[in-house]
């Protein structure tokens, strides 16, 4: 009889920081205690807390271990699971409180991380086995679709869809009852149903998270779709990157057909839905809805100009209702519970939840979700535990390369789609990076630019040749070369691509450019008129210097610098005893080694 | 999977299984397990608890678990019976046998079962 299980983390962070050589420790070290037969071991997907990962949780006790390695499974089995004694100094502890009174009184749920979230989405991630469907249907899985399919009408589902008032979690925000009405009436002989599981904004992987700790969600909400608007065929496009999240979906698909919730006449209604997956290369043009489409079809991953709309001529030249993977997790919860249910959650038109990968210069990195509506200081501050090493924030950027960014004046908005886009910023899939002080906006801008340079997929002049004049003119200011014209000439430059592209890549690809322009123009002046980098980022406006006075002559700096550009002086500061060094700036590559490796604080850039 | 009912009979199979991930129930038997309370036997205590219980279909408001040394380790075993709003209830030297009997009349039935507790041994 099973009296305690282990829950160890599976999703990709974990995974890549040890997880799987920890859960072997744990079945050898049970094994050893002759503990098989109380304890199970259940692989799960992402806790949300990757940043102090891997993470092992034990039930019933609901003990939250951190940072676990191998080394600590021993005791763990031995103190915890054999003895019942919490190993203490494993225990995540974020309240500053005595970690005693945590393992007594405080339950998961209570800490500052997982407080405020409301877990919609990522309900089941982190709780079951995603390998298992059993564990899905125990957890109320499949039930909407047999609500769906055995008690209402395709009209009944989009009338719940498009009351609940959930729009697209991709990035768009294009309400997702509205995208299947429009679908629906129209007549084919195969319609499709498709899951944009081609998450490309650097920075984001709610989407990874899911089909990695809750496959079997997707599915059953694509199988709703396909019902609502009539299709039989859905297909997964998911990244070739993302190995974890296409091994368990395929395993997740063949044990939906093996139980019947896919295939032929699904709970005997008559209807049949099959779903296939598709892998993408990585292109991250792949990501919007007709060139991912045209992926599918074979094809190079290219746009085609809209209209006519997927939902008239998608797949295929087929009707096609294509959503986010988060928005799809979306939807037998909201069949369950109802629309009214989900409509509670968050803003006027901004419904329910959201999940956001946070990253950057944050504390607690990881995924976490919570209402629409919460304000940007309440994500950063509280859930995501601030900034580290007590520098100050200055900017959160969402949306990745189609976003832009949320300056320090703006940390109290409160997050959902109409209020991002009033500041000139977007959702977007969710990613959310922190920057602080030492972060350069310009630097960022360039970052973005540089990565739809090369991920424009060259159909259309605007994006090929507009991104890669913008990212010259930014090396071009990062580099102290620029005039103020140039500015203006930047500005002029993202009206036209965002005007004049063909699809979403190159329509948004300026957006960085512009909220960067928007909030920090002063850093760009900094940039071209007095040649400076106030955050210290760009190297070719900085020099290093050695202040003699305060060198003690150790010669750490030139020891290891990998230039050998600094030379000792015969200059011996007072109270001092060696010589100081020197720094020959025409030499110096600004790798900044030397300054990490001075103990004494002699060297500065500026 | 051609009707509801098969569904319904997998989610209730399962049910029990994943029930001990929704934290504490209502009522929380917890065994002290350091030692003192294996050598005295506390397993066999443990793993009977864990059994009644499933048995008994009330794994969704009971959890069994353990703790390390109480502190009284000439009454080991050891088992506490936390219910909310209630007095804690202290049960001595247990045996599987008396496990099954507390289960039955104290979980079940809502009477403590007085001769095996802490106050019956101190009078």
């Amino acid at each position: 009889m099973i009296r305690s299980q282990v829950l160890i983390c599976g999703g990709t962070g974990c995974t890549s920081s040890g997880s799987k050589s920890i859960q072997k420790a744990f079945e050898e070290n049970i094994k050893a205690n002759g503990l098989e037969d109380e304890i199970k071991l259940v692989q799960t997907g992402c806790f949300g807390l990757c940043a102090l990962g891997p993470v092992v949780i034990i039930y019933p006790d609901g003990t939250f271990y951190s940072r676990v390695t191998v080394d600590d499974v021993k005791e763990i089995v031995e103190e915890h699971l054999l003895k019942g004694r919490v190993v203490e100094r494993l225990v995540y502890n974020d309240t500053g409180v005595d970690t005693k009174d945590i393992i007594e009184n405080v339950s998961l749920g209570d800490t500052a991380f997982y407080k405020s979230q409301n877990r919609v989405v990522l309900r089941n991630c982190g709780v079951i086995d995603p390998e298992n469907i059993d564990e899905y249907i125990a957890m109320d899985g499949y039930q909407a679709l047999g609500k769906v399919l055995t008690e209402m009408t395709p009209e009944d589902v989009i009338k719940c869809v498009t009351d609940s008032g959930l729009r697209g979690r991709g990035g768009g925000g294009f309400p997702t009852g509205r995208k299947w009405s429009l679908c629906a009436p129209n007549k084919a002989p195969q319609k499709y149903v498709v899951c944009n599981a081609d998450e490309g904004d650097p920075g984001a992987f709610m989407d990874r998270s899911v089909l990695e700790g809750d496959p079997h969600c997707v599915i059953e909400a694509m199988a709703i779709a396909g019902y609502a608007i009539g299709a039989t065929k859905g297909y997964v496009y998911v990244r070739a990157e993302y190995p974890i999240a296409v091994a368990r979906l395929q395993i997740a698909i063949n044990q939906a057909r093996e139980y019947g919730l896919l295939g032929k006449d699904i709970f005997g209604s008559g209807f049949d839905f099959d779903l296939y997956i598709r892998l993408g290369a990585g292109a991250f043009v792949c990501g919007e809805e007709t060139a991912l489409m045209t992926s599918i079809e074979g094809n190079r991953g290219e746009p085609r100009p809209r209209p006519p709309y997927p939902a008239v001529k998608g797949l295929y030249n087929s009707p096609t209702v294509e959503n986010n993977v988060e928005t799809f997790a979306n939807i037998p919860q909201i069949i369950l519970k109802g629309a009214d249910w989900f409509a509670s959650m968050g803003t006027e038109k901004s419904k329910g939840t959201k999940v956001f990968a946070l990253g950057g210069k944050i504390k607690h990195t990881g995924l976490v979700e919570i209402p629409m509506g919460t304000t940007l200081r309440h994500i950063i501050e509280d859930i995501g535990g601030g900034i580290p090493n007590g520098k100050k924030f200055k900017a959160a950027q969402t949306g990745g390369p189609s976003g832009g960014c949320i300056p320090a004046s703006l940390i109290d908005t409160e997050v959902d789609y109409d209020n991002l886009t009033a500041i000139g910023c977007m959702m977007g899939s969710g990613g959310l990076i922190v920057m602080d002080e030492d972060n350069c906006m310009v630097d960022m801008a360039k970052f973005f630019l540089e990565f739809t340079v090369d991920e424009s997929c060259g159909k259309c002049t605007p994006c090929r040749v507009g991104t890669k004049r913008l990212l010259e003119m930014l090396d071009k200011i990062t580099k102290g070369k620029g005039t103020l014209e140039d500015i203006d000439k930047l500005e002029e430059l993202c009206m036209y691509i965002k005007q004049n592209s063909l699809c979403g890549l190159g329509q948004t690809a300026p957006n960085p450019v512009l909220a960067t322009l928007k909030f920090f123009r002063d850093e760009y002046i900094a940039h071209v008129v007095d040649k400076k980098c106030p955050a210290g980022v760009c190297k070719d406006l900085l020099t290093f210097t050695i202040d003699k006075d305060k060198c003690i002559g150790c010669g750490m700096c030139a020891k290891n610098c990998p230039a050998s550009t600094i030379h000792k002086t015969d200059y011996v500061a007072e109270g001092h005893k060696l010589p100081s060094y020197e720094i020959d700036p025409d030499k110096c590559v600004k790798c900044g080694v030397c300054m990490s490796n001075c103990k004494f604080k002699a060297i500065s850039k500026i | 999977m051609k009707s509801l009912a098969e569904l319904q009979a997998i989610k209730d199979k399962m049910k029990d299984k994943v029930v001990l991930r929704e934290g504490s129930g209502d009522v929380r038997i917890v065994v002290g397990m350091a030692t003192c309370g294996i050598a005295a036997g506390a397993r066999p205590v443990l793993n009977t608890f864990v059994e009644e219980v499933n048995k008994g279909g009330l794994s969704h408001k009971v959890t069994v678990s353990q703790t390390g040394c109480i502190g009284i380790c000439q009454f080991e075993p050891v088992v506490e019976v936390y219910e909310a709003g209630k007095e804690k209830v202290t049960y001595v030297k247990m045996t599987a046998e008396k496990a099954k009997e507390v289960v039955e009349k104290h979980i079940k039935g809502g009477n403590v079962v007085s001769e095996y507790t802490i106050a019956n041994r101190k009078a």
